[in-house]
């Protein structure tokens, strides 16, 4: 297992840049969640430290050794693809035993019997071992192709939502699975996720990308509760945070545009007077959609609320985020 | 049949396609057929009129075209006993076999210089295309219509050039000069048509061996080329029966050593009168290696002539 460092890794393809002057570090044993929407960059990035893509300028390093002329192969990474990738004309087990008979590896056959045994198991697949790769679900081949990189003990494991294409349960059952094994290895992890839920509950670090620039690093608490931005602030919490007019409520500092409210910064019971537009009862709390003189907002109330619509909720920001014009935070 | 479907053909439907399929097959199959049969009918009911749909078979027709014969005197025929059946054939016309005929080596220059010019397109073919597909090669466009172009020439158009250049190169009547000859014909088709296949085949797939610890030509050979089978059947196909028939520069660069089977087959014709079945039997034994690399590669072909019109 080894750090991963990028400095000042620039990419473009075409006129569009995908990243500029990214620096980070993911350190050795890192759980490193990048996040961002479409396009913001972060398959690039993964793909810039696995070796398939090389940067226009900057430097990679992986466990301290410069990587950024290395092949895919030298670097030593395994990576999960986000549309599988699985080679379609081998059964589940060749799929698997394919990194490990490479000439890099050379892995004896009754190791790699054992080990493939092993991550199926994992991964609850041992009964299809012997199948096409084709003859697979989309769940089933999204297993096989994490099954692929976990039959290797890489430098870094690199992740494309590895998870997106699964359902629930099984998405749940696997988030666990893989924090376990990171623990359980120390391995490091560079992970793409668009999910909160796998962002807040996996990583030990988080890095927000925005049209190619990282414009936060830190652990998931330190995104959730000190933003920089409008920007990281969205791109963590369920329900979304409520960025709304910095006068609707006194006391904004000056320089203030925006004011950002998270559910739990919605003081209820003193203050504004909003109307209840919608209650949501989702079992373990209620979400209640509320308008304060034609602004939407969304907060969460207690689980058994007698609240409903048309009636009047009092709401008063507590501790909020203040962002200027630009969208940046104010202290 | 109960009720109505619009993608579903009716009973009548089927049978007028059956008849319509079956009536095509019997228009296409009948000049085979009647080449095979020739192959084994007697010189007499080979010209025969009205054509004779059942005749006695036999083996003269292969017997001929494998051996040139000599005429003898009644005394020698019965002092010299035929000791096999070939010979006994011959024998019953008043002949002796003199020696083997040429075909059999004819059909093995064809052998070798198909057979081997379509080995050096497919493998020429197949790099060249997968570079095509993958890499930035500078004017490429330009490249690939370049390779298209010397397909546009008709091939007569350029056989005097041809013929003079093997000349100087020694390479007139070689298997070498007429494998890559033919190589060179067909490289452009192979070209062409394995980029289309491997263009299909998804860029991710390398980039997981690559990733998997293989190198790139690792991950060609174990990923890529399993992946192109059909299209590489099907262009080692298309390249086979361009080399296996061709004439026009057959008959011109080559004579003694490397003459492949098509311009020799008409030659039989001359030798003894029109020796119909001996031609048919050559035509027969011409026809075999197409037709069974055809069909053990025929699972691939299927699926790479149809390839690309239904997307997933």
């Amino acid at each position: 297992m080894a750090e991963v460092e990028l400095s000042d890794v620039t990419r473009t393809f075409g006129r569009t840049s995908a990243l500029s002057n990214v620096s980070m570090t993911v350190p050795d044993g890192a759980f490193f969640v990048l996040l961002g929407p479409t396009g913001a960059g972060k398959t690039t990035t993964l793909r810039l430290v696995a070796g398939l893509d090389r940067p226009d300028s900057g430097a990679l390093r992986i466990g301290g050794t410069a990587v950024t002329n290395l092949t895919p192969a030298q670097r030593n990474v395994a990576m999960v693809f986000q549309q599988y990738s699985l080679y379609p004309h081998m059964t589940v087990r060749e799929n698997l035993a394919f990194p490990l008979k490479s000439p890099l590896l050379r892995t004896p056959q009754d190791q790699i019997d054992r080990k493939v045994q092993e991550v199926a198991e994992t991964l609850q697949i041992s009964h299809k071992l012997d199948n096409r790769a084709t003859a697979l679900s989309g769940g089933e081949m999204q297993r096989v192709s994490i099954g692929r990189a976990l039959v290797r003990n890489p430098a870094v494991y690199l992740m494309d939502e590895p998870l997106s294409s699964l359902d629930a349960k099984l998405r749940a059952d696997l988030r666990v699975e893989l924090k376990n094994i990171q623990a359980r290895t120390g391995a490091t992890f560079l992970y793409v996720t668009h999910d909160q839920i796998e962002a807040m509950t996996m990583a030990t670090h988080v890095g927000v990308l925005d049209h190619g620039r990282l414009v936060q690093t830190g652990p998931p608490r330190e995104i959730y509760e000190d933003p920089v931005s409008i920007y990281a602030a969205s791109r963590l919490g369920q329900p979304r945070i409520n960025i709304l007019p910095a006068d609707l409520f006194a006391g904004a500092p000056s320089g203030a545009k925006s004011i950002g409210l998270r559910p739990e910064q919605i003081h209820q019971g003193e203050g504004e007077e909003s109307s209840v537009v919608r209650v949501e009862h989702l079992g373990d709390q209620t979400r209640l959609y509320l308008s304060l003189r034609n602004h939407d907002l969304v907060t969460v109330t207690d689980a058994h609320t007698p609240l409903q619509s048309g009636d009047i909720v009092k709401i008063r920001p507590e501790r909020p985020f203040y962002f200027d014009a630009s969208g940046a935070r104010i202290h | 049949m109960s009720g109505y479907s619009v993608t579903e053909p009716s009973r009548g439907q089927k049978w007028i396609a059956g008849i319509l399929v079956a009536g095509y097959a019997l228009i296409t199959i009948l000049p085979l057929v009647w080449i095979i049969a020739t192959g084994f009918k007697s010189s007499a009911d080979s010209i025969a009129y009205p054509p004779k749909l059942l005749f006695q078979p036999t083996l003269e027709g292969y017997v001929n075209l494998f051996t040139t014969q000599t005429r003898q005197t009644t005394e020698y025929l019965n002092a010299n006993p035929p000791q096999t059946w070939y010979e006994r054939i011959v024998h019953d016309r008043g002949l002796v076999i003199a020696g083997p005929s040429r075909f059999g080596e004819r059909f093995m220059n064809s052998v070798i210089i198909g057979f081997g010019s379509t080995f050096l397109s497919v493998f020429l073919g197949t790099l060249a295309a997968y570079a095509f597909s993958r890499f930035k090669v500078p004017l490429k466009d330009d490249l690939l219509f370049f390779v298209l172009s010397t397909r546009m020439m008709p091939p007569i158009a350029v056989a005097i050039p041809i013929f003079l250049m093997f000349r100087s190169l020694g390479l007139s009547d070689t298997h070498a000069g007429m494998i890559l000859l033919y190589t060179a014909v067909n490289l452009s088709l192979a070209v062409w048509l394995l980029k289309g296949f491997i263009d299909e085949i998804p860029v991710e797939y390398e980039e997981a061996a690559l990733i998997d610890g293989y190198t790139r030509f690792q991950a060609f050979y174990k990923v890529v080329l399993p992946q192109a089978a059909t299209g590489i059947a099907s262009t080692a196909i298309f390249c086979l029966i361009f080399a296996w028939n061709e004439y026009a520069f057959a008959v011109l660069l080559t004579s003694g050593t490397a003459q492949t089977a098509p311009p020799f087959i008409p030659t039989i014709i001359g030798v003894g009168g029109q020796d119909w079945p001996a031609v048919a039997a050559g035509a027969t034994i011409f026809l075999l290696p197409v037709m069974v690399f055809t069909i053990l590669l025929r699972k691939h072909l299927l699926r790479g002539i149809t390839f690309g019109a239904v997307r997933k």
